[in-house]
């Protein structure tokens, strides 16, 4: 396609200096690119501390019994390493930075809808950061309930749980008004001849996605609050000596916790549907039911949550339909991983960094996946529950998927999003150290979760100590390898070779502006010919 | 896109007064309902009422009839996905 | 370099504002709906108890302050025919009205809670917990959290509210850029439509 900015001396979104100079003419942009960096650095930040916890937890699991912590200190260090990873990470992961920067340049547009609303939702982003650290950092105790906040611990602990949750509160409500302005960017803002039809499955996986975060969020965020209300008030809702149910509890968390795994790996799954193509030079195998799969996933995920609750106390109906629907919800993954393989069968396979994080991608989430399976059928679960396995189960598939993905994306977008060249060979030598590391990591924990380990103890039987000591090398060889891939990242966004347009030879309208692009994008709106199309290799 | 041309229509006063009429009348009906000894079929029946207000008040306050299709087809979905939601809750407390 | 101010939003898109603020009133009716989920449980496990706290509650202020809401709904929308007809005054009246009829729903809400608080009744309090069953202390409990998030709500909508005429006044919202109006009467029908479903679930079930 033919580039569409021809003004070379209009200044590109990173030099433009508008109403406000240097710092502040960043943390009060309205421009899209701008906030979805944002988002990129203050998610690095949060990411970066919840590494050094995870590796702390690591490093006390490296040999039983009490090795740098103690009980209460490892509760609070998984429940805060969860806390972080899931709501400032994974959650707002792809579609904060990658959805915002792209969106608009997708669908041939200037920006989102409501340009203020998404630096709010940022501000929010900052803010629910900065109260759960502050639960951490001062006040009764840093929360020990796990990320999960459980009833009755969650109201009856003596630790500093209300700014948490708060928090927690603060980061739904920044997600929310993310999916909200997504939804009205997408129907209200494509160009001319961008018909649904033509949309890049990303934006597709973004479309369902922001459902997801609209619907599903305010629950959890009425749950929260009744946890803040039943520590400050002692009202009963959850508290079984005043005739609450703490399994309603339980039913009210993951009626959104588990629609918002699949905000985590939706537009993970969107952007491996764009990297494909991409190095395969190929159009994505069934486009049409790669879409069907997308709602499938994001409707059908909606009725699947008892299966975190099968050693609760559900009736046995419940439980039975629950692992029904959660085997059902597998069905239309697998076709997206069908369709990826299929797309690169006899496709012109160009092997570079992105191609070997989505490659890989779909190995872990392939285990991640069939893992999920073991524990979505009752009878396994009901002997897997809170155990090492269902550790080794998410992090395949969040930390593997959703994570996995979100590298490959930083380096298939950081030609657009930073106008140079990453270095490839210490990209590829970072992602090789990291995958054996990941494996080394999360794979004995397959194994100590079938031997019985269970989770969220930092003490265990000397039998598992051998899986451990594996786990913990192999946080070891991860963290090296994501020190690598960071570095030269950052490096290469300094120094690195300026980068044209179009490096990759993609066919979806951001890689027809600049690298990287200017303040509106477009020069003109494009028009979507009849016979254009995303992957009209 | 084109421009949005649904608010040439300008709804008259009357029909707004008219709805309100018939969201008082429902509103006393359902007091009177309750009265009467029905069961569980109380609930039900003052639900009942609840919803037809609100189908008067999506239609007519807030401009339902009047707004594009898929604005209707979205507040549809997502009272399913409520409804779905209780029903599948039940599940578990109705067979403990 | 350039230095002109980009103004990426320069065309007014009044469809766009007008889903946006639909999507968000389908946060706010999930918001709730998490409450009446809790309470259709709580209900169908406690049924004679529920029964029995509902009949503490005043169901003459209660019906008073539903029909209240329903005419302040009318008013806020006879408002949007007004402002489509140019008739500044008349929407202004209108909204003004709607404004003193939310204001009543509230005075009425604390008296009501005044009373139950006089009673000793109040989220977590001791004559609850130790008089009470578990059933009626589950009732106040949601009678409170919900009622209370609802008067919130109203809050918020009469804020919005004040916004849209002081907007009307100086001549911001017009004929021609009334989705502000509109929205904000959106806004004004939702929670009218949370309170036609709180009144018979707390007022009516005697």
């Amino acid at each position: 396609m033919q580039p569409t900015n021809t003004n070379a001396n209009e200044a590109n979104y990173l030099e433009y200096q508008g109403k406000y100079k240097g710092l502040l003419g960043w943390i009060l942009s309205t421009d899209h690119k701008r906030i979805g960096l944002l988002y990129l650095y203050s998610m690095m930040t949060m990411f970066t501390v919840g590494v050094l916890l995870g590796l702390a937890m690591r490093f006390e699991l490296l040999a039983p019994g009490k090795t740098i912590m103690d009980a209460q200190t490892y509760n609070a260090t998984f429940t805060v390493h969860g806390v972080i990873m899931i709501f400032m990470i994974v959650v707002p992961g792809l579609p904060a930075v990658f959805g915002n920067f792209l969106l608009p340049l997708m669908i041939g547009a200037k920006d989102v809808a409501f340009p203020k609303l998404n630096l709010l939702s940022w501000w929010l982003y900052v803010a629910g950061a900065f109260l759960v650290l502050s639960a951490v950092l001062f006040g009764s105790g840093t929360p020990d309930t796990g990320w999960t906040f459980y009833a009755p611990h969650s109201f009856k602990s003596g630790t500093n749980l209300l700014p948490a949750v708060f928090g927690a509160f603060v980061l739904g409500f920044s997600s929310i008004l993310t999916g909200l302005n997504f939804l009205v960017t997408i129907h209200r803002m494509r160009c001319k001849g961008m018909k649904w039809i033509k949309l890049p499955l990303f934006v597709w996986t973004l479309y369902g996605t922001a459902w997801i975060q609209l619907l599903a969020t305010p629950i959890v965020g009425i749950t929260l609050v009744l946890i803040a209300l039943e520590r400050i008030f002692g009202v009963g809702i959850f508290d079984p000596a005043l005739g609450g149910d703490p399994v309603l509890y339980q039913h009210l968390f993951w009626i959104y916790s588990h629609p918002a795994v699949y905000i985590m790996i939706l537009p993970a799954m969107g952007a491996i549907s764009e990297i494909i193509p991409t190095f395969a030079q190929k159009h994505i195998f069934g486009y049409k039911a790669v879409i069907a799969s997308t709602m499938a996933i994001a409707f059908v995920g909606w009725l699947v949550w008892g299966h975190h609750m099968f050693t609760a106390g559900m009736s046995g109906t419940a439980q039975y339909y629950f692992s029904l629907l959660t085997f059902i919800v597998a069905l239309p993954s697998a076709v997206k991983v069908f369709n990826w393989v299929a797309t690169m069968y006899k496709g012109s396979i160009n092997i570079q960094t992105p191609f070997y994080w989505a490659a890989s991608f779909i190995f872990v989430f392939l285990v991640g996946g069939l893992s999920g399976l073991v524990v979505g059928s009752l009878a396994t679960d009901v002997y897997l529950h809170d155990t090492y396995f269902v550790v080794a189960h998410f992090h395949y598939i969040v930390f593997g998927g959703t994570g996995f993905a979100f590298f490959a994306a930083i380096h298939y977008w950081f030609p657009k999003i930073f106008g140079r060249m990453y270095d490839a060979s210490w990209a590829n030598i970072g992602w090789l150290v990291f995958f054996i590391g990941f494996l080394a990591l999360y794979s004995p924990m397959f194994y100590l979760g079938m031997m019985g380990m269970p989770r969220r103890y930092y003490d265990y039987l000397e039998e598992f100590h051998g899986g451990n000591i594996l786990a913990t090398l192999g946080s070891w060889i991860l963290a090296t390898g994501l020190v690598i891939i960071v570095a030269n990242l950052f490096r290469s966004a300094r120094h690195g070779k300026k980068a044209e347009a179009n490096p990759w030879h993609s066919k979806t309208l951001e890689w027809s502006v600049p690298s990287p692009p200017t303040l509106e994008n477009f020069d003109n709106e494009p028009v979507v010919d009849e016979n254009d199309g995303p992957y009209n290799y | 896109m084109p421009e949005n041309n649904d608010k040439h229509h300008i709804v008259p006063y009357k029909v707004y007064l008219y709805v309100l009429g018939g969201l008082i009348a429902l509103t006393l009906l359902s007091i009177a309902i309750t009265q009467i000894e029905l069961g569980k079929f109380t609930v039900a029946g003052a639900l009942l009422f609840a919803v037809v207000k609100t189908y008067l008040v999506l239609t007519y306050f807030m401009h339902l009839k009047y707004d594009k299709l898929y604005i209707k087809l979205m507040v549809v979905f997502v009272f399913a996905v409520f409804i779905v939601t209780i029903i599948i809750t039940f599940l578990d407390y109705l067979y403990r | 370099m350039e230095h002109k101010i980009h103004t990426v939003q320069d065309h007014y898109d009044p469809e766009a504002s007008k889903v946006g603020m639909w999507l968000f009133i389908f946060t706010e009716l999930l918001l709730f709906g998490g409450l009446f989920i809790i309470y259709s449980i709580y209900r169908f496990m406690n049924p004679d108890a529920f029964h029995l706290a509902a009949g503490e509650l005043n169901s003459t202020v209660g019906a008073i302050n539903t029909i209240l809401l329903l005419v302040s709904s009318m008013t806020i929308a006879m408002s949007t025919t007004a402002l489509q007809k140019d008739r500044k005054g008349t929407a202004i009246i209108l909204n003004e009205i709607t404004v003193m009829i939310g204001i009543v729903f509230l005075i009425n809400k604390y008296f009501e809670w005044g009373v139950k608080f006089d009673h000793g009744i109040w989220p977590g309090s001791s004559h609850l917990v130790e008089t009470m069953s578990q059933g009626e202390i589950l009732f106040f409990g949601l009678y409170f959290i919900m009622t209370g998030l609802h008067a919130l709500h109203i809050i918020i909508g009469l804020i919005l509210i004040v916004v849209t005429i002081r907007r009307i006044q100086n001549g911001t919202v017009h004929k021609d850029r009334a989705v502000l109006l509109e929205n904000a009467g959106l806004y004004w029908h939702l929670v009218d439509v949370v309170w036609i479903f709180l009144f018979p679930l707390f007022y009516l079930i005697t």
